[in-house]
């Protein structure tokens, strides 16, 4: 392979990775925060009619 | 089940990427004049495709919901939009790079550059607008109007290296550009990955949208007790 320009080839290789992963951690990041607010409610909305 | 067969198509898309990398680097020809900096474009314009994929997809769930007025269409027209804004910065940014090599800049003001910019800068604003209303039925049906027009820059961007002079390469299909067969199936086999996992991130926003919506719902009860 030409080698010529290769250093900046892995920097685009690397900074389309990191978007996507970043995107990727940001979903899951989000998921567990809806997960737990969700159970939240359910727990004070269970409390709520228990008193 | 539905997990599960997430989680197979995110596999599969990670594989083929790294299938496609192992590829590129070793067994593709190289381009005369730009070394090894050319392999970027198999990143650079499957991600803009992928990202007017969603866009598009954006369009006609806006359109179906502004029709319908279910909500369910404004989920999704969300999710692809914000998948798509994730491959739209992926394109971007691996073009910056690449200019920096080829045209010695990171950035001009070319037709195609700031047409691509102005259609990030559009669905970027789209999200935030999202955020600005409160009122769910009022921020879907703002938002729908908003993603129309959006979309109207989108054929702006495409076609802007045929209708005026730019400095970007001349379109590799439909275009003036041409391409080894190796590189234009390349080309194609790095968009397959790409959409996989467009699809699987879109449809992860999506349940993350209707979780939202019942948590919305779980609040209002826990007000109202």
């Amino acid at each position: 392979m030409d080698s010529r320009n290769f250093t900046f080839l892995v920097y685009g290789l690397v900074a389309a990775w990191l978007i996507l992963f970043a995107y990727v951690a940001a979903v899951a990041a989000r998921e567990r925060k809806i997960s737990r607010e969700i159970e939240n409610l359910k727990q004070i909305l269970k409390d709520q009619k228990g008193n | 089940m539905r997990q599960k067969i997430l989680y197979g198509l995110c596999l599969a898309a990670v594989l083929l990427l790294g299938r496609n990398l192992a590829v590129m680097l070793l067994e593709l020809p190289d381009e005369a004049a730009q070394g090894a900096i050319y392999r970027i474009i198999f990143f650079h314009v499957p991600a803009a495709w992928t990202a007017f994929v969603g866009f598009f997809a954006a369009l006609v769930a806006s359109v179906i919901y502004l029709a319908g007025k279910n909500l369910r269409y404004d989920a999704l027209a969300v999710a692809v939009t914000e998948v798509g804004l994730a491959f739209a910065t992926v394109n971007l940014v691996t073009g910056m790079i690449w200019g920096r090599i080829i045209w010695g800049i990171w950035w001009t003001w070319d037709p195609r550059l700031t047409s691509m910019l102005v259609c990030w800068l559009l669905y970027a604003g789209y999200l935030m607008l999202r955020r600005a209303v409160e009122e769910p039925t009022q921020r879907a049906k703002v938002a729908a109007v908003f993603s129309i027009f959006a979309f109207a820059d989108v054929p702006i961007v495409w076609f802007s290296i045929k209708w005026w002079r730019t400095q970007h390469p001349q379109p590799v299909v439909w275009g003036g550009g041409s391409m080894d067969p190796a590189m234009w199936r390349m080309l194609f086999l790095n968009w397959v990955p790409l959409l996989l996992l467009f699809g699987v991130l879109a449809a992860l926003r999506m349940r993350q949208e209707q979780a939202q919506r019942e948590m919305d719902a779980l609040r209002r009860q826990a007000h109202a007790l």
